[in-house]
């Protein structure tokens, strides 16, 4: 499925500073029934935001008025668990595009890569300044420019370089997926299978 | 390069390696269930393309299916509609399918290695973090998302970087009591949910050379747990024994050409890997969890840890016992618990309901605990009965469900209530894992056998 491209973006971000979220937090299984990619956003975090009587937990940061924008910062070690893509879609479909950690889960980051979700890997030194500046003052701003590979907290000129594959950095700029680029293969993939050693 | 047994069936699988990028690896298996595959078909539809190799993929239903009364319609539509999809998906593609009620069926990871599907020296994927069960054979296998669900399909390659290795070496022999799943409990305590992200694992040295084929698949279940992508352990008599004559390993002159490639599937002397951790198998102790991690893990008698004790982050450990509605310092043992949960791709095997089972035997459930034991396929099922297993259990007053992935996961009915404790000899004790509210505490099935007997967290060693 294709998705928006992803080349640089600034505005307000929505920290989140819990460790080791697993992608049961983020979409509970129960809301995995789908048999189409549709409505994943309103479950996002569902269990945190909402009570078990669909009351709004004012406590939790996206019932919190004063923080909003398309940047999700959190503790480290993000998405962990289950390989379900459907916490990558809700993300998506919740309106974030890029989330900012010190850490994340191997396949959660492959699932975000795959969605248009760009995950952004900072030192702890500057997660830690980036829950501080935004803590501080919601309104902080956050720019990523991922031709540079740059992510900064605006207002304090502050800035991080991040690492990402060129392969991947690519698809996102142009919004590919690997789809694509396999599907040109398929000649020699069948090619490769008669000499597969299984 | 001295070549490590990861990287001889990484090599052999690379079909392109991308200039600063990842590599174009060849999948063997690919392993399909109702909940990650729907909008992958969906996007073929959309695209106009088809399975490439349908022979070289399986798929079953397990994560939604109900363990009773499979026979009767599925009673929540959503669910009866994702397995109806897949029927529909498989005949489509005439892609090989186990559905509910099939002699076959069961938990992908569990029917995989029953049917020879799983192989040494194989690439394995399957939309699901567990795939990571299959490395026990020696071979590749990893979960993944629906985006990569849908490139095997249509290409039967996925674009991967080649993770780190790491090798945990654990010699030494193991104490009574303490089984594989404490052995994996026990790393993850030593090393977090992350230690291992960005790494393949190999796990060498006695403790794994002495496991069945069985206790090896639940320690390699676990390695996504310690954050790895996936576990591995090098094939040996017992995994060629193992995999030897089932339906769908390769027979004749193709196996003894496989067998070739099987033996050379070993680390080199001299190979090198990214990290290595050595720990002592007698150290380690029955394990349980008392937060929401795997990764909060105790030998059974020490109790909970002080959060200062622990390079944590406090604010996130004192949330985590604050939904255990624990406090730091207690004692585990002598806690009150609510049900017991035998099952799963962890723990939900013939050799796991042997050990449920000896614990009970002679003993009667306490009347004050609510035990779902749900075997893994109706091939476990059916040797649960055979072995004598049923009766044991039906004496001991316990009640044997029908196959699925069940509370592991709760997509189904099987929900622990809201604040209940239950000992649960699956995987994960996130928040809400295994129902809105529900309290996990990870352990083996002998921990748990001692939890329903006893209806309070137990040492199996006192009895």
């Amino acid at each position: 499925m294709s998705y928006d491209k992803f080349i640089n973006l600034t505005g307000t971000a929505v920290p989140l500073p819990i460790e080791n979220v697993d992608t049961d937090q983020i979409i509970p299984a129960r809301f995995l029934k789908a048999t189409e990619r549709i409505g994943f956003g309103d479950n996002l975090f569902r269990d945190w935001r909402y009570d078990e009587n669909n009351n709004i937990k004012e406590s939790f940061v996206l019932n919190n008025k004063s923080y909003s924008g398309k940047i999700l910062v959190a503790g480290k070690n993000f998405g962990s668990g289950s390989s379900r893509e459907h916490a990558a879609w809700a993300i998506y479909d919740y309106g974030f595009r890029c989330i900012i950690s010190s850490f994340f889960a191997d396949i959660f980051r492959n699932n975000c890569l795959n969605v248009g979700v760009l995950p952004v890997q900072v030192s702890p030194i500057f997660l830690e300044k980036i829950f501080q500046a935004v803590h501080e003052n919601p309104q902080t701003y956050i720019n990523v420019n991922l031709k540079k590979q740059k992510v900064s907290i605006v207002d304090i000129e502050l800035s991080e370089n991040f690492e990402i594959n060129e392969y991947k950095k690519n698809n996102m700029l142009n919004g590919f997926d690997d789809i694509d680029y396999l599907l040109e293969m398929r000649d020699s993939i069948i090619e490769f299978s008669k000499n597969s050693p299984i | 390069m001295s070549k490590t047994l990861f990287d001889k069936v990484w090599d052999a699988h690379v079909v392109k390696r991308i200039k600063n990028g990842p590599d174009v690896l060849f999948i063997d298996r690919h392993l399909v269930h109702e909940v990650t595959s729907p909008v992958a078909f969906l996007g073929l539809q959309n695209r106009k393309l088809d399975v490439l190799f349908p022979e070289k993929t399986f798929a079953t239903a397990d994560h939604n299916t109900p363990t009773k009364n499979q026979n009767l319609p599925i009673k929540d539509p959503l669910s009866a509609k994702q397995l109806q999809t897949l029927k529909l998906n498989s005949k489509k593609h005439k892609i090989p399918f186990w559905g509910l009620g099939h002699k076959k069926n069961g938990i992908v990871h569990v029917i995989g290695p029953e049917n020879g599907i799983t192989l040494p020296g194989a690439t394995i994927v399957c939309g699901d973090s567990h795939t990571s069960t299959h490395g026990a054979f020696g071979a590749i296998a990893f979960g993944i998302g629906t985006s990569e669900v849908e490139m095997v399909l249509t290409t039967q390659c996925i674009l991967q970087p080649k993770p780190k290795k790491m090798r945990i070496i654990i010699n030494g022999k193991l104490n009574n009591y303490v089984t594989p799943k404490d052995v994996a409990l026990y790393i993850i305590s030593q090393i977090s949910t992350s230690g291992a992200t960005g790494h393949f694992v190999e796990y060498s040295g006695d403790v794994f050379e002495a496991m069945s084929m069985e206790g090896r698949m639940t320690v390699c279940n676990l390695s996504i747990e310690m954050g790895a992508r996936g576990g591995m352990i090098a094939p040996d008599k017992k995994t060629i024994n193992y995999v030897r004559d089932r339906e769908f390993t390769p027979k004749g002159d193709e196996f003894l050409k496989l067998l070739k490639y099987w033996k050379s599937l070993k680390t080199e002397n001299d190979a090198t890997f990214d990290r290595e951790y050595v720990f002592e198998g007698d150290k380690i102790e029955p394990m349980i969890t008392y937060g929401t991690n795997p990764g909060m893990g105790t030998s059974i008698s020490d109790g909970i840890p002080y959060s200062k004790d622990m390079n944590v982050n406090k604010e996130t450990f004192l949330k985590s016992l604050n939904y255990m509605n624990y406090s730091e310092g207690d004692d585990l043992i002598g806690k009150k618990i609510d049900y017991v949960f035998l099952g799963s791709c962890t723990n939900g095997r013939i050799e796991d309901f042997r050990q449920f089972a000896n614990f009970v035997k002679g003993k009667k459930k306490c009347p004050s605990v609510t035990a779902w034991l749900v075997p893994g396929s109706h091939n476990v099922h059916n040797e649960i009965v055979k072995e004598g297993i049923f009766d044991i259990l039906t004496n001991s007053g316990f009640e044997i469900r029908e196959p699925g992935c069940s509370a592991c996961l709760a997509m189904n009915e099987d929900k622990i209530p809201s604040g209940k404790y239950v000992v649960s000899t699956s995987n994960r004790n996130f928040e809400g894992r295994q129902g809105p509210g529900a309290r996990t505490l990870l352990a083996s099935p002998i921990v748990a056998a001692a939890a329903a007997i006893t209806g309070k967290i137990t040492d199996p060693r006192i009895f």
